[in-house]
């Protein structure tokens, strides 16, 4: 394994050596490794680029991996990976894409992820998006995430881009049966003149459903960032969307948070909160002996961590 | 020692000028000094001016013969000055850890932490991976604010209000905490205070009144003054 994929695999999977369990790495398009475990199976798509990733029922305490690495400048690819999850499953799926741009052309990599859960599943579902090297060709990453929540499953959807990606827009859409539940966690750090989208579209159609999301944001430079989650009662149910976000520079942060209930039972609250970092904070930090440029660093790796 | 040569601060406004503090001078070298004196007195104000983060109109600041007035909030704080605030700061992902790890200036274990935590009657267990945000009670922030104020150990700790908010916690425990920050880091420690039985250990008493030293001496000397002073009405000093 090269310096770049390890590093990428490492930013993006915390991985420093080949997974175990199942796993499917693709690098600058193509297939650089896979492994398939008694209960996981990972098939390549024959239609488009990308692959399907079927868990049996019962399986339980398993992950897969299926870290993207793009090294290539140039590249553009867009690639479907779809789970098809089985009954009463508890996997941890990790993905996220590493672009390592060295050279000038735009490198971009859109992935469309589909989710099928199972009743009574649980999934926790990881993504991380990373951008590095010294080219000047931009670095892209839209990704799409589509995900049906059966009856009493649940997901929870951590997702990190906190370096190096110059655009990204991220959509995200969600159904919810009976008693399902999602959560999801967004951490985003733009710099310079980077742009970032967030748009989250939830219907929970099923009674005694339930979603959680929250985004935690730190814009700083001249960096833009837009936050849109459209939450939908269809039943009886509970909905909760939170963007917080820390502005710094002249950089410019717009939440649209929308709330529509359509049954009586729906109980749905946003929040929203943009600024700077407050001054009492730093002052505290300050007076325990660190300098701003510190206590600016530390409030901000809090706020992401 | 800590001494403020005539400290004046003004605040203007659209209209006037506004002086807080006029003209104070002092010199602090005893283990407990006690400023008190009535809200709105300029306590805070001069607690601000000694930590730095206000900076006086007129006048000079001494830290041990240093003269520390031109010196930011961060240097004051390596020189060696403390300063635990009225109302605890609250942020968002910062932990307990994490804020006993800045004072101490050093990574920590959970072991050291509980030196600290246990001081204020806070389980490190329990406490050490929470945030410090809205979730913690008024006490359990303001007491987690001494204990960093503790784990600094500077030889200058300036408690604004300690008592205020402090819940199930008692004054005794609030008063061993002085005392074992004195046995640890020596120097002197000022409480700004409303409090009888904090004034009563004090070696030194500090009347501030409309931004003015009224009365300073020792506890023997300004206490009974203090406490003959403007009798409250009948009414509340029943319900007192």
């Amino acid at each position: 394994m090269d310096k770049i994929t390890k590093e990428l695999l490492e930013q993006v999977a915390g991985l420093h050596e080949i997974p175990v369990g199942a796993y499917n790495i693709r690098k600058d398009g193509e297939l650089y490794g896979r492994n398939v475990s008694a209960n996981i199976n990972i098939v390549t798509k024959t239609d488009k680029p990308g692959i399907d990733i079927i868990v049996k029922d019962n399986t339980v305490n398993e992950s897969v991996h299926i870290p993207v690495i793009i090294a290539q400048s140039g590249l553009k690819e867009a690639v479907y990976n779809d789970f098809f999850i089985g009954e009463n499953c508890d996997v941890t799926i990790i993905a996220g894409c590493g672009i390592h741009n060295g050279g000038k052309d735009a490198s971009e990599h859109s992935g469309i992820h589909t989710f099928d859960v199972g009743k009574n599943s649980k999934v926790k579902y990881v993504e991380k998006h990373y951008g590095q090297g010294e080219g000047t060709g931009e670095r892209i990453m839209n990704p799409q995430t589509n995900i049906l929540l059966r009856e009493g499953s649940y997901m929870e959807m951590d997702t990190v881009q906190i370096e190096g990606i110059d655009s990204t827009k991220r959509e995200t859409r969600a159904k919810l049966m009976d008693d399902a539940r999602l959560v999801i966690k967004e951490k985003i750090m733009t710099h310079d003149k980077q742009h970032a989208e967030t748009d989250f579209s939830v219907d929970l159609d099923g009674v005694n459903s339930s979603a959680d999301l929250v985004s935690r944001s730190v814009a700083k430079n001249e960096s833009t960032q837009f936050f849109r989650s459209e939450i939908n009662g269809n039943a009886e149910c509970h909905g909760h969307s939170e963007c917080d976000a820390i502005i710094m520079d002249s950089a410019s942060v717009t939440a649209l948070p929308a709330l529509t209930a359509n049954n009586v039972e729906a109980s749905l609250i946003h929040e929203a909160a943009i600024g700077k970092i407050a001054g009492e904070q730093l002052i505290k930090l300050m007076t325990l002996g660190l300098s701003e440029e510190e206590a600016e660093k530390e409030i901000v790796a809090g706020f992401l961590k | 020692m800590l001494e403020l040569k005539n400290v004046s601060y003004e605040v203007s406004d659209e209209n006037d000028n506004k002086e807080i503090l006029k003209d104070i001078s002092f010199t602090i070298d005893e283990r407990f000094v006690a400023i008190t004196g009535p809200n709105g007195g300029g306590k805070s104000t001069l607690a601000k001016l000694v930590a730095g983060i206000i900076k006086p109109t007129s006048g000079r600041i001494y830290l041990d013969g240093k003269d520390i007035t031109d010196l930011s909030i961060t240097d004051r704080a390596k020189s060696g000055i403390s300063f635990a605030f009225q109302q605890p700061v609250r942020f968002k992902g910062i932990t307990v850890k994490d804020l006993i790890r800045f004072a101490v200036g050093h990574d920590i274990s959970t072991t050291e932490a509980c030196a600290y935590l246990s001081e204020v009657g806070l389980c490190a267990k329990d406490y050490i991976n929470r945030e410090l945000n809205a979730s913690l009670s008024g006490g359990e922030a303001k007491r987690i604010e001494i204990a960093m104020t503790m784990a600094r150990g500077t030889s200058l700790s300036i408690f604004d209000e300690p008592e205020a908010g402090i819940d199930l916690w008692s004054f005794q425990s609030l008063i061993k905490v002085f005392e074992h920050l004195h046995e640890k880091a020596g120097g002197s420690i000022i409480i700004i205070s409303h409090q009888e039985r904090i004034l009563n250990i004090a070696d030194k008493v500090i009347v501030l009144a409309n931004g003015q030293i009224k009365d300073m001496g020792t506890r023997d000397a300004v206490l009974p003054g203090l406490l003959m002073d403007g009798p409250a009405c009948e009414k509340l000093t029943e319900k007192m």
